[in-house]
């Protein structure tokens, strides 16, 4: 087990390094850091003077992978490479290209994420499941026809449209909460009902018909038969056999996105004014901040990878057949 | 003669067609393929949503038909001079739709408003007084527009629908017609027939929903040119003109991205899936380093890329549609590279499979070359999970779309596109006096698209998918028990996430 941990870490930090030479090229050899320079500071005639001396600010003055003109290690430590990519493993964001701590900004943006991408993600999984064990339970009825329906239309609904007419529903027309903003303390709850209610609103109908096939094809199983030849009624079935062994599965998956949550929601955090890591890497784009985007790009691709492991993980602990090897 | 453009997205969108106009030729005639294609056409909601992206698809191809036209010659110019021709590269949609298109108010306007939605100061009777101004094209033949506005309206609707409803009748005389034709009964009997739902063709769910298109096109038709149907946007155009417009992106972005995630995919996951060992390792290491990265932000990084690169040669584009296509074009690059992770894992795992079965191992002790059993044993065998997964990411690519929109990355602000629609109605809801229409418009040309496309896919899927048919929804038992009985009308089509 402890064998297996460390070689998947490894393979872990081996993706990583092809997570960063990519970013790496994709941002530097596509194009200068005269390009870059010239579309921060803006406009189309731009003395050199000026992108040196933006260059210089932000240290992409020096050259990307090897340094001719610096002594000994400093050679490959004195470059683009190695400040602004392999920095990174050791959590050293630098600074933004508008001069802000990046480290700093990342450690107290996760609170807000967090705050707002947990309780979505519970009461998500619980409402999808009530949902969907519903439909399974009402099957070959009226009820199941439309409630798979609506949940059909519901998938074809951009999660944008939610949010916009939530928040003139709740938010301007009925005044329920605040449009956007966050506080600390009880003020808390106030301004993430809505972003959690739209959160899981958006996501009801593919995931509820997801996990109704999941639930569909654990009852066609023998053990079921077994049970309803047994005499127990279908209420019993469905609850106390059906849905824990399809829940084994829908945990396991759900551990894969558990370090996303982090990152917390890009668009619902940028349109509810919440500053965390999602509408700080908006912001960034928005301001093409290159050194902001590759760093998150980083942090998405370490929380995705320990996604993995964990996922791998689980499986045995929650599936004794599974031997990791 | 207008001298035609031919822009990057019109080629491939064209290419595209033929493609598909000679996989329908090999389908008809492979009668596997045939077979399974018929399920698809006897499902009464796919067929359906095929009318819908029928009319869809129409749409987008004449807005993909691009041209400049030719400019009357310059007064004295000499008679051999060279031709000069319009600087704005238009569509034939465009010159349909050219009322509407001219038609600029000033401002917001409601839908079928005569008023514009802000006030003005206006000199009347020597005073200045703040009024809402009359409308400079829509309800301007009215001459007191308070007291005929309503009907006038009503006038033309009823003259639309009824249009619209003539139309529909005929409709269904010639699709009576001809099916009588082709099965040898009369006209009536046939009609009877796709009445009573006993067709092979779901004709009468197919003909409803070809009713209800041509009632509300009607409608439009006989309002549209009094009146703009859906109001104005902020600039005063015509916002059902823009929705019409928004198609062709939707199409374009489902379309093309798919296409561009085909490659990759369908190459990496059969050569992983055959070779397994090196390759395989590092086929999955490729993709799971694609995959590791969370998308939006990759696709922010290449979008950011490919626009300090439009910027920094402005040369390359004549007109700024060429360039504001061009980054359409890029972005459904970019959406396919992005995005063939999924697909590959699907024909990998796969490929893994077929590649044991006793045919392949024949094909191998018989010499057949390793390129040429994956040609023509792996690849034709593994179409079938490529086709499901295509059109499944079809309409969530469109989905996609309206987010990289908002978030900055996605098309050229300048192309039509529901995204660029719901960004601008952002800031028209917390407007006062609210503007609703916008979104509204894009609401609902986006539903009836997105919702019509996974009714399709979801009958695709069941088709190529047996086991998929086990989840559909019925509305009793009976219908459950009788396997053989027609599946519902109107039945919602099982539609889960691609694996």
């Amino acid at each position: 087990m402890v064998n297996y941990i460390i070689r998947r870490v490894g393979y872990g930090v081996l993706i990583l390094i092809g997570v960063n030479v990519f970013t790496f090229m994709l941002f530097f050899t596509v194009n200068t850091p005269d390009d870059m320079a010239r579309m921060n500071i803006g406009g189309k005639r731009v003395s050199q003077d000026a992108i040196e001396k933006w260059k210089v600010e932000r240290g992409y003055d020096k050259p990307l992978f090897w340094n001719g003109a610096a002594a000994g290690t400093q050679k490959l430590t004195k470059t683009i490479f190695y400040e602004r990519s392999v920095q990174l493993f050791a959590f050293d964001f630098g600074a933004s290209d508008s001069g802000r701590d990046i480290g700093y900004e990342i450690r107290t943006r996760v609170g807000p994420s967090v705050a707002l991408a947990v309780p979505t993600f519970i009461l998500g999984i619980v409402v999808v499941i009530a949902f969907s064990v519903l439909l399974v339970f009402f099957r070959n009825t009226y009820l199941e026809f439309w409630g798979f329906t609506v949940a059909v239309f519901m998938m074809a609904i951009s999660a944008l449209f939610y949010i916009l007419l939530g928040q003139f529903l709740f938010s301007r027309v009925l005044k329920l909460v605040p449009i956007s903003g966050f506080a600390g303390g009880w003020d808390l709850v106030v301004f993430l009902a809505l972003p959690v209610l739209i959160g899981i609103v958006s996501r009801l109908g593919s995931e509820a018909l997801f996990y109704r096939t999941m639930f569909l094809e654990e009852i066609g199983k023998d053990y079921v038969r077994t049970a309803r030849s047994k005499g127990l009624s279908e209420t019993v079935v469905l609850f106390r056999h059906v849905l824990r062994n399809a829940m084994l599965p829908i945990l396991t998956s759900t551990v894969a996105i558990l370090p996303l949550l982090f990152l917390g929601a890009l668009i619902m955090e940028s349109f509810f004014g919440i500053p965390g890591l999602g509408s700080y890497t908006i912001d960034a784009i928005n301001a093409q901040d290159f050194a902001v985007v590759r760093s998150m790009v980083f942090v998405g691709s370490v929380l995705y990878i320990v996604g993995l492991i964990l996922t791998d993980i689980s499986y045995t602990v929650a599936d004794p057949r599974i031997r990791l090897s | 003669m207008p001298k035609f453009v031919f822009l990057a997205t019109d080629i491939v969108l064209f290419l595209l067609l033929v493609a598909i106009a000679f996989y329908a030729r090999h389908a008809l005639r492979t009668p596997t393929l045939r077979q399974t294609w018929r399920v698809v056409v006897r499902d009464p909601a796919a067929m359906s949503a095929a009318v819908v992206l029928g009319l869809f698809l129409v749409a987008s191809i004449l807005d993909s038909i691009h041209f400049r036209s030719l400019l009357p010659p310059a007064p004295g110019a000499e008679a051999n001079a060279a031709p000069a021709y319009s600087t704005r590269t238009l569509s034939v949609l465009d010159a349909l739709l050219a009322a509407p298109r001219e038609a600029r108010e000033k401002t917001y306007s409601i839908p079928l408003g005569t008023h514009s939605y802000s006030k003005e100061s206006l000199l009347v009777g020597g005073k200045t007084v703040r009024e809402y101004p009359r409308l400079q094209f829509g309800g301007s033949h009215l001459r007191d527009p308070e007291h005929e506005w309503m009907g006038d309206v009503v006038k033309r609707s009823l003259a639309g629908l009824a249009g619209g409803a003539v139309a529909a009748v005929l409709v269904w005389l010639i699709v009576g017609a001809l099916r009588a034709r082709s099965v040898r009964t009369s006209v009536g009997e046939s009609l009877r027939a796709i009445a009573t739902r006993a067709t092979d063709v779901p004709w009468r769910a197919m003909l409803a929903t070809a009713s209800l298109l041509l009632l509300f096109a009607g409608w439009v038709a006989a309002l549209w040119p009094w009146y703009h149907v859906f109001g104005t946007d902020q600039t005063g155009n015509d916002i059902l003109y823009q929705a019409i417009k928004s198609i062709r992106t939707a199409v374009v972005i489902g379309s093309l991205a798919t296409l561009a995630t085909l490659p990759f995919a369908i190459v990496f996951g059969i050569l992983a899936g055959y070779y397994k060992g090196k390759v395989d390792d590092a086929i999955q290491y490729l993709y799971t380093v694609l995959s590791s990265i969370p998308s939006v932000l990759l696709i922010a990084a290449f979008v950011l890329m490919i626009q300090v690169y439009i910027d920094k040669n402005p040369q390359m584009f004549e007109t700024g549609l060429e360039r504001a296509d061009i980054r359409l074009f890029l972005l459904a690059a970019i959406l396919g590279i992005t995005g063939w992770a999924g697909l590959a894992r699907l024909l990998r795992a796969e490929t893994l499979k077929l590649s044991e079965l006793d045919y392949v191992q024949a094909a191998r002790a018989f010499g057949v070359s390793d390129r040429g059993i994956m040609r023509r044993h792996i690849l034709p065998n593994v179409m079938h999970v490529v086709l499901i997964v295509a059109v499944l990411d079809f309409s969530s690519l469109v989905l996609y779309e309206a987010v990289l929109s908002y978030v900055g990355v996605g098309v050229d602000p300048t192309t039509n596109s529901f995204g660029t629609m719901i960004n601008s109605a952002r800031t028209e809801l917390s407007r006062d006096p609210v503007v609703w229409w916008n979104l509204l418009a894009a609401f609902a040309f986006m539903v009836a698209f997105v919702l019509s496309m996974q009714l399709f896919a979801s009958a695709v899927r069941e088709a190529f998918d047996p086991r998929a048919r086990a989840f559909r929804p019925h509305r009793t038992k009976s219908a459950a028990n009788a396997a053989a009985a027609p599946p519902p009308t109107g039945a919602a089509a099982a539609a889960t996430p691609a694996a």
